[in-house]
């Protein structure tokens, strides 16, 4: 499996060929669709992430030291921005996810661009994500 | 001077922005306004020629700033008709003024069963400093629910005013639905059962009527930012009568009159309620605001800005698959709305793509998106410089994104 590094790279290089903002929402926004459903059982009150804007269904597994996500949102935009999260933390080691920078979210210049990294909840996201990761890397979850 | 559209926009320079490349269509006013150029320099002037501390100063520039800051009051005090310009208290802003009154009075006139009436169309800021006002008093805490159109129950707000009534807090203008409030009726069946009032008027005092004695209003508080204004300035209008006798509500600076280790008396009017050094520009930014608006006939502006509404409303209304939330018939500068199948912030980021500022969310008004069932709305909001055009683009951005999103 690609590093955490070479996913965010590949990223960065996807949404580089994609000059105009439209062009790169509507990229997002089908990452996100294409994203496999979160099955029922996983949309439960504890799975929420709670955005200003929007909500989000984050499932946490911890196998063999790796983290394994999956989400959801009720905001296609949001959805996208899930989708790149589970693309770059999901089946890494706990450790590697606690230890890499993410920088896919400044070098596509989508940090920028969407009027505040708490609105969508995606800040939320990645602190529960690396809560996790920090359990998953110690055995406890 | 006659209201010319294309003369207004260029007093603002900001309306000149092209976001993405494409022209900026403003449509955010109700959480703030763009200022005109007339303001940006009364700022400038002011940090270039005469800034000082004010009320104290013994040299030539501080009394500059004092007569400059307090011709602001009298301006403000004229812009409201107000009977004193003590009864103009300068805060940060209408969030302040709620809070001043709500502890102030509160101290004062509130005891333990005593009731408190706000709507359920209020603005956390006007709903929220009242809630936590009760819970610290041991009042009771009413609330007025809103019909299916988006208009108070007058009814209900009859059943629920009695004796024990002591403040009526509403907005005159909904930041969520765009109800103008009937606040002459509201105010009068409040003061007959023996109630003050404070209208929250955030949202009304650029738009409709804002003569506090017509409305025969005990408090009216709103903030500078919404009125072309700098932000960090509000005001709360105060009937003489109460304002001398509620107590201070921040102690420090300028608020005192002795102080001494065994007791402190406080200063006269306004300035019992403004303790440290004040916000001493803000004033005149804002003085330049209602100067700038004064140069029209008010009714030309009215006009102006519901011609645009009532477009935008049935521009809107075209749009298929899309709910407007707030059809009083009586109603101002606000649109809100949902399409269905598309989450607010979707719509919303996707229209800032296309250089469309809307805002989008539960608008601080959480109480109305649980009485309509919703999570939130996209609002397009109106100010003076709006134009059909910019209605348009809005609309041909909203198709746009529904092309996008396949709905």
């Amino acid at each position: 499996m690609a590093s955490i590094d070479e996913i965010q790279a590949d990223i960065i290089e996807d949404f580089s060929f994609l000059p105009e903002w439209d062009e790169r929402y509507a990229y997002l926004i089908e990452l996100g669709q294409k994203m496999p459903p979160l099955p029922e059982e996983f949309r439960t009150e504890e799975n929420i992430v709670r955005g200003c804007q929007s909500t989000v269904w984050l499932h946490r597994e911890c196998q063999d030291g790796k983290v394994l996500l999956q989400a959801d949102s009720d905001s296609l935009i949001v959805k996208g921005l899930a989708a790149l999260l589970m693309q770059v933390y999901s089946g890494q080691p706990a450790a590697d996810i606690l230890t890499t920078d993410l920088t896919f979210f400044e070098g596509t210049g989508l940090s920028k661009h969407l009027s505040s990294q708490r609105s969508t909840g995606l800040m939320a996201m990645i602190e529960q994500i690396k809560a996790f990761a920090v359990r998953c890397a110690a055995g406890e979850a | 001077m006659t209201f010319n559209i294309d003369k207004v926009r260029s007093d603002f320079p900001i309306l000149q922005t092209k976001v993405n490349g494409k022209p900026l269509a403003y449509l955010d006013n109700a959480a703030t306004t763009q200022k005109p150029q007339a303001v940006i320099d009364a700022i400038t002037d002011y940090y270039t020629n005469y800034n000082a501390n004010i009320h104290r100063g013994t040299h030539h520039l501080s009394n500059l700033a004092t007569e400059a800051h307090e011709k602001a009051r009298k301006t403000i005090q004229t812009y409201l008709n107000a009977a004193h310009d003590h009864e103009v208290i300068f805060t940060r802003g209408t969030t302040e003024s709620i809070n001043l009154v709500a502890f102030s009075f509160g101290q004062a006139f509130i005891k333990p069963c005593d009731e408190v009436i706000v709507t359920a169309m209020e603005h956390h800021s006007n709903f929220v400093p009242w809630q936590m006002m009760c819970e610290r008093l041991g009042a009771k805490f009413r609330v007025v629910p809103f019909d299916e159109k988006g208009d108070l129950r007058l009814d209900i707000l009859a059943k629920l005013l009695n004796e024990k009534t002591r403040i009526v807090a509403f907005n005159h203008v909904s930041n969520s639905l765009g109800t103008i409030n009937p606040a002459k009726e509201i105010i009068r069946m409040a003061h007959d059962a023996g109630a003050a009032v404070l209208v929250d008027a955030a949202q009304s005092v650029q738009h409709i009527e804002h003569d506090v004695q017509a409305l025969d209003a005990d408090f009216y508080a709103f903030s500078g930012h919404k009125i072309y204004g700098p932000t960090g300035i509000g005001v709360l209008y105060g009937k003489e009568e109460w304002l001398d006798t509620m107590p201070p509500y921040q102690g420090g600076g300028e608020m005192i009159d002795i102080v001494t280790e065994e007791y402190t008396t406080y200063n006269k009017l306004p300035f019992k309620f403004e303790a440290g050094t004040p916000n001493v520009v803000g004033p005149i930014g804002l003085e330049a605001a209602i100067d700038y608006l004064n140069q029209f006939e008010f009714a030309e502006i009215r006009a102006h800005e519901d011609d645009v509404l009532e477009y935008g409303r049935e521009r809107l209304s075209e749009v298929p698959g899309l709910t407007i939330y707030g059809n009083s018939e009586h109603r101002a500068s606000i649109m809100a709305f949902n399409i269905g199948g598309i989450h607010h912030y979707d719509l919303g980021t996707l229209l800032d793509t296309q250089g469309i500022a809307v805002r989008t969310g539960h608008h601080c008004t959480q109480p109305i998106m649980t009485a309509l069932g919703i999570e939130g709305t996209v609002r397009a909001s109106l100010g003076i410089y709006n134009t059909k055009a910019e209605i348009d683009a809005l609309i041909e951005g909203i198709y746009k994104v529904r092309k996008m999103l396949g709905r």
